[in-house]
């Protein structure tokens, strides 16, 4: 369950935020998190409540966005999509494809007041 | 934000509401949020409210007073929305680079071992300090939920070790371990080992400041594992197939679990060894050796 400490960072990044520019109460959290890394946006969803509880974010909600992912085929020279970390180029069918995108774990934005 | 349902807006810079909340009623404010929240995106230091970039246009008529209620009042917070676009894991790598600073200070090359639970993690590690202990200072950091067993049995060999119990957490991050530095002294040019939590999900997230990962793997667990959690795999430099002197009793193909491994990271150096008979720990040392010296050219 590393999402609780995914979770936590999520938090303090709130936090850090709450420092810089003053506001009460957190609407709504938008992550990004990518569909070939190692996060269950479920767990995320599970975890976040209970790391919130007592923080400025309490009561906010989470939406997460996932990121599809997306990887450099070397033989063919272009951006192709991924569905496996390590998947194939679904054009040539060959596995040199380093991944570009699908691994994101980010905090886009907040909706605040 | 919205004046009419107090909702917040979807439409500044690409982005979207995930909500099925739609937002029909103000479309004409668009370009006004726009620069409200672009306002915030680029001066994230300043605290001053932005009240002010408020304002509200409709049929030619400009509105500097159309916030919540109808109320418009200097310094009253409002909502709005904060653009962060920063990775979740960004304090654990600040406090990384902190490690990977106090790692250069002394020399120290710190390597950060992953494993499921039960490949052997510790008893590789007792072996390779008995054999490396006399070449190199020595410290190690035991990584568990609970107990301080692995550290005893890593103080047993003689160098120094700090436990961490991870309580409920499930790998080691960044801050643990700075913790555990400062009750640990380094001596200059040394080796560090981190043997994390055994997990083969979780530690693969988080940088502890090391120079490698080095994920253990033993003959006894399935040939396709890495497949099956490539993101260890993917993350980790070095692969030590371990056990090895279990081979001729079971239906491990070391072939296929290679495949398996560099299909997931083409990079990965592998080898095949045993902590129980010591069989081409040689070559992990060599390994130790060369990358050390790589690691202090590159720092120095």
């Amino acid at each position: 369950m590393h999402e609780m400490s995914l979770c936590a960072g999520v938090v303090g990044l709130v936090e850090d935020e709450a420092r810089k520019q003053p506001f009460l109460k957190v609407k709504s959290i938008t992550l990004e998190i990518g569909v070939l890394g190692h996060v269950e946006p479920e767990a995320m969803l599970f975890c976040f409540d209970a790391v919130s509880r007592g923080t400025i974010a309490e009561g906010a909600r989470l939406d997460i966005e996932r990121i599809p992912g997306a990887g450099w085929c070397l033989d063919c020279g272009k951006t192709v999509p991924l569905t496996e970390r390590f998947g194939a180029c679904p054009d040539c069918g060959k596995s040199h494809v380093q991944m570009t995108a699908g691994d994101e774990l980010r905090v886009r934005e907040l909706e605040v007041e | 934000m919205c004046t009419v349902c107090g909702c917040g807006t979807s439409t500044q810079e690409g982005a979207s509401v995930s909500g099925d909340h739609h937002h029909h009623h103000h479309d004409e404010h668009d370009h006004h949020h726009d620069h409200a929240h672009d306002h915030h995106h680029h001066h994230p230091d300043h605290d001053h409210t932005h009240d002010h970039d408020h304002l509200h246009l409709s049929e030619g008529l400009v509105d500097a007073g159309a916030g919540a209620a109808g109320l418009h009042a200097p310094g009253l917070t409002q909502e709005r929305i904060i653009r962060i676009e920063r990775d979740i894991l960004s304090k654990n790598d600040a406090y990384a680079h902190e490690n990977r600073r106090r790692f250069a200070r002394t020399g120290t090359f710190a390597l950060n071992f992953v494993s499921s639970p039960g490949s052997g993690k510790t008893t590789l590690l007792c072996r390779t300090i008995q054999d490396l202990k006399q070449r190199f200072p020595i410290a190690v950091i035991e990584g568990d939920q609970q107990t301080s067993n692995d550290a005893e049995r890593i103080r047993a060999t003689g160098v120094k070790a700090i436990q961490v119990n991870t309580g409920k957490g499930c790998h080691l991050d960044a801050h643990m371990i700075g913790h555990a530095l400062d009750a640990l002294p380094l001596e200059p040019n040394g080796l560090l080992f981190i043997e994390n939590v055994g997990n083969l999900v979780c530690p693969a997230g988080f940088d502890l400041g090391e120079a490698h990962k080095v994920v253990v793997l033993s003959v006894t667990e399935g040939e396709d594992k890495p497949l099956k959690y490539p993101d260890m795999f993917a993350a980790a430099d070095l692969m030590l197939l371990n056990k090895a002197d279990l081979l001729p009793h079971l239906d491990f193909d070391v072939g296929a679990c290679m495949a398996a491994a560099l299909r997931v990271n083409p990079r990965l150096q592998i080898l095949t060894v045993s902590a129980k008979t010591g069989a081409s720990l040689a070559a992990f040392y060599a390994w130790i050796e060369a990358r050390a010296a790589a690691a202090r050219a590159s720092t120095a």
